[in-house]
């Protein structure tokens, strides 16, 4: 695995010139590498983790199991498809066991949510069922654990 | 009334305390201070290490090992010796688990030293040396290292300083505080000097996982060295691990069973839930060790950039945490160029002098912060230097 997908998944705010810091390597190899990355679209996008809980967004977030019916020939995908057109979807796996989808859904309110799915999700073709559960708290997310920063209580004695 | 003066150990009471005390309580007092003064990791010790020591307690496991720690963690650091440094030492006899790489030095000088005896020790350095040197009836030879050298004890300063009372060389190379490394053929041509001789060496490697651009090479590993050298290591730096004290001494046997018996009069064993994690950390933290190097090397680069801008001059370090700028056109002390930088700018770094005399017209600053936090402090020193001009 490259190392250069490892730090940046890490912390995108990593420079070229960092990396190239960091894995002693050309500034110049490590813009190409990252530019061939992009075009083939493994680096798909680069995100920033936010505590929305800690500012006054109106903000809660869903998690919906979703059983359907496959299409013949198209499988998933074409459903799939009309699930993430949809912007409120920030999240859709297709998954092994009880049921086919998991959407993770962002709202303002959790009446927002509910509309989502009953006039939304619930109506696309080969949609059979639905399962609602909304995010109560966020723990840890992308790799990043919620918390405040923690005071640096190192000592000082060891010279 | 108690005279203590007459009642207490005269070499206890001539031993210097720590000479940069004074600063670090007036740090402590102030808020709002960017201090970059740490000798020690800002990342936590990995996870799946401390879950290694919590298993270790809730297993019960609270006894003593025996002196020189468990077996199977000595033959951990075997593996580890010869993996990383191509050393061979024996788990039985040729290891001991100590309580940091401090208790490791202590009973090093402590095991070789005669009254009488004189010790070479390059300056700056960390501050335990002399001290405990003084306490087991030594003579200290400083040698000063130089910037022009890349702060490197030469062959020739080597030389010099040897004399028929010469016991033991002390090697603290990956250095704190200046950053220097000492490369293969560097450490060959110092072997070349103490080949002929008796003298023991002292090499204390705890930075060794910390180099930048080039793998440490071991003193021992030199031909004909092995024989002659106890190297002093531990887990604190590679690992993130300074809380859990533990440490480790690699010597010959007849050396190693000497220094066992102060340890196991003095110690008895290595705290037992550390020997776990420290277990753990030796099967499973090559990767952690590489995380963090990466990134310190970030900031090493960043701050050796940043402080070359602002007009000061710097040795480029190759080891440990820390960069030892020449301060010493701006005027002041090393000592007062400290203070006002902490009362007028809130921003702290440690005077050379604090690691030797010879540190004066240096501050040692640690990068062992974030960049963010590197790079605030940057913009303050570069506020107060402007001053200077």
């Amino acid at each position: 695995m490259d190392k250069i997908l490892k730090l940046l998944e890490d912390d995108a705010t990593l420079t070229a010139s960092d990396l190239s810091t960091m894995l002693s390597k050309e500034v110049g190899d490590i813009k190409n590498i990252i530019e061939k990355y992009e075009k083939d679209g493994v680096i798909l996008g680069y995100q920033t983790v936010i505590d929305w809980d800690k500012t006054d967004r109106e903000y809660v977030s869903a998690l919906i199991e979703v059983k359907v019916m496959p299409q013949r020939d198209r499988g998933f995908d074409k459903i799939a498809e009309k699930i993430y057109n949809h912007p409120e979807v920030k999240s859709l796996y297709l998954m092994s066991g009880g049921f086919d989808f998991t959407v993770i859904i962002e709202g303002k309110t959790m009446k927002e949510v509910a509309y989502f799915v009953a006039q939304k999700l619930a109506p696309i073709e080969f949609v059979t069922s639905t399962a609602t559960h909304f995010v109560l708290k966020k723990y840890k997310d992308k790799g990043v654990v919620y918390k405040t920063q923690e005071i640096d209580e190192r000592g000082n004695l060891a010279l | 009334m108690m005279d203590y003066n007459s009642l207490l150990s005269k070499t206890v009471l001539d031993m210097k305390p720590s000479g940069i005390r004074k600063f670090f309580d007036i740090l402590s007092e102030m808020n709002d201070v960017v201090a970059l003064t740490v000798g020690q990791p800002d990342f936590v010790t990995p996870w799946h290490i401390r879950e290694a020591a919590i298993d270790s307690l809730e297993k019960g496991k609270t006894y003593y090992t025996s002196n020189a720690g468990t077996t199977e963690l000595r033959e951990e650091l075997s593996k580890y010796m010869l993996r990383r440094f191509d050393l061979n030492y024996c788990p039985k006899n040729e290891i001991i688990v100590t309580v940091g790489g401090s208790e490791a030095i202590d009973i090093a000088l402590r095991a070789v030293i005669n009254p009488g005896d004189e010790v070479i020790l390059p300056s700056p350095s960390f501050v335990c040396y002399g001290p405990i040197a003084d306490m087991c009836g030594a003579t200290v030879k400083v040698i000063e290292t130089k910037m022009e050298n890349s702060f490197k004890l030469t062959p020739s300063e080597l030389k010099a300083a040897i004399t028929d009372k010469t016991k033991l060389l002390i090697l603290p190379f990956p250095n704190n505080p200046t950053g220097a490394i000492l490369t293969k053929e560097e450490l060959e041509a110092l072997a070349d000097v103490i080949r002929d001789t008796n003298i023991l060496v002292l090499s204390d490697e705890i930075y060794a996982e910390l180099t930048y651009g080039r793998r440490h090479v071991s003193f021992a590993s030199i031909d004909g060295m092995w024989e002659r050298t106890i190297v002093v290591n531990g887990f604190s730096k590679a690992y993130a691990m300074t809380g859990w004290r533990l440490g480790f001494a690699c010597a010959p046997h007849d050396i190693a069973v000497q220094m066992l018996k102060i340890h196991q009069y003095a110690i008895m064993c290595s705290p037992t839930v550390s020997q776990f994690a420290a277990l753990e950390a030796l099967k499973n933290g090559d990767d952690d060790i590489e995380f963090m190097r990466a990134e310190y090397n970030r900031r090493r680069v960043f701050i050796l950039e940043g402080l070359r801008k602002i007009g000061i001059e710097c040795f480029e370090p190759e080891g440990a945490f820390y960069i030892y700028p020449n301060i010493g056109k701006f005027g002041l002390s090393s000592e007062e160029f400290c203070e006002r930088l902490l009362y007028d700018y809130k921003c702290a770094i440690v005077p050379g002098t604090a690691f030797g005399e010879c540190g004066e017209g240096f501050a040692r600053i640690s990068y062992a912060y974030s960049v963010k936090h590197i790079s605030e402090a940057l913009e303050r020193i570069e506020k107060f230097v402007n001053t200077l001009k």
